[in-house]
């Protein structure tokens, strides 16, 4: 692998997963989405299926509910944004193809993935990039200026919520990829 | 404490029911209950299962602490004052040693990432007499994703599991520092929103 990528990658874990016949009801609740059963990042969450449940849910709401706030491609611009800056390679790359896409912007999200959050940006997604990134840090770095940012930028309350959401998310998420397993070239499956 | 009763993430963030943030949160409802369920499901699982209550709490308190985010740190303080008020001190003295700022360090050599390595503190636990063999593990090993999420390693899980971490041990102790990264985060940033309207 050669840095960050919008590629498609695979993940292999590190511990062993539940098989898929070792999957009970409640397992297969917990996945929320049924396909996910063929997953080994979803399959090894399974041990602790209400935790992943909830986890899911949370993921769901956050990235795809569609009542007003901030358009599905900057909740996937924040997600890629804290991703880069904790370091996950496979959800930046996942999160990465996700805001390309809705927003039909695939240059300025390759320029977040090559330079990282520093990379130049239009004002409205350098808001985004900066209140990611500082909610990432620890201890939180959010200031009311990168609220004034987004502010600026034309987000109101909900959006700003919903930037602040797909952030922390991320940090949620990162942890468990990076520390359950390692991000792997399709070809290597 | 109740659990049950209370919404984590609005005590944290100082959100009172009816005010202009709840409205907020209540636009994402399935995210909003499902966050307090995660919580639940970590902090008053139906069954114990291969985390002890303790070594949760214990676990939260010094995650909180090292977040250096008070209303997080006094909340996961307290519920470990309330179940093992002998760990507090202990806990206290890893949360002064754990200090840092993050996040850090080293990609591994496989993602190409080399250029970026930053470097920052690795912390060990100062009294592992204190906290006992499968605390220490844990304590480090929370520390890790806390701070430089990006070292983790398998090597990391092995340490794990040299001090009596099971699979689904390790993942609900993952899922636990995961959750509280996000947790203590939206909280923050929800009580920064909250004072700047």
């Amino acid at each position: 692998m050669n840095g960050f990528t919008g590629e498609q990658l695979g993940w292999t874990p590190w511990l062993e997963p539940l098989a898929v016949d070792e999957l009970t009801d409640e397992h297969r609740e917990a996945l929320v989405d049924k396909a996910r059963a063929a997953s080994p990042y979803f399959r090894l969450l399974a041990h602790d299926p209400h935790v992943l449940h909830a986890r899911t849910v949370t993921d769901n709401d956050i990235f795809y509910n569609a009542d007003g706030g901030l358009p599905r491609a900057e909740r996937e611009l924040a997600a890629t944004a804290a991703s880069r800056r904790n370091g996950c390679v496979f959800c930046a790359s996942v999160h990465a193809r996700f805001a390309a896409h809705h927003s039909k912007r695939p240059d300025d999200v390759q320029r977040l993935l090559d330079e990282g959050v520093g990379a130049d940006q239009d004002d409205r997604w350098r808001a985004i990039v900066d209140a990611s990134a500082a909610l990432t840090a620890t201890p939180g770095g959010l200031t009311p200026d990168h609220l004034s940012a987004l502010r600026a930028a034309g987000l109101d309350d909900l959006a700003i919520s919903d930037v602040i959401h797909a952030a922390a998310f991320f940090n949620w998420a990162n942890r468990l990829m990076l520390s359950l397993g390692e991000p792997v070239k399709e070809a290597d499956r | 404490m109740t659990i049950g009763t209370i919404d984590v993430i609005d005590r944290l963030a100082g959100i009172a029911p009816g005010s202009p943030l709840d409205l907020l949160r209540r636009r994402r409802p399935d995210g909003r209950e499902h966050a307090q369920r995660g919580f639940d499901a970590l902090f008053a699982p139906e069954t114990e299962g291969e985390v002890t209550l303790v070594e949760r709490d214990a676990v939260a308190a010094f995650v909180a602490g090292v977040h250096r985010d008070a209303p997080a740190a006094g909340f996961y303080a307290g519920r470990l004052a309330e179940l093992a008020p002998g760990l507090l001190e202990a806990v206290r003295a890893e949360i002064e040693a754990g200090s840092a700022s993050g996040p850090y360090g080293a990609y591994p050599a496989s993602v190409g990432l080399a250029g970026e390595d930053t470097e920052g503190p690795r912390y060990r636990v100062r009294d592992p007499e204190a906290l006992g063999v499968r605390l220490t593990a844990a304590f480090e090993h929370a520390h890790l994703l806390v701070f430089r999420p990006r070292e983790a390693s398998r090597e990391a899980l092995d340490a794990l599991s040299r001090a009596g971490w099971n699979t689904p041990g390790i993942v609900t102790l993952s899922q636990l520092v995961a959750f509280l990264s996000f947790q203590i985060r939206v909280a923050a940033g929800l009580r920064l929103l909250g004072a700047a309207a």
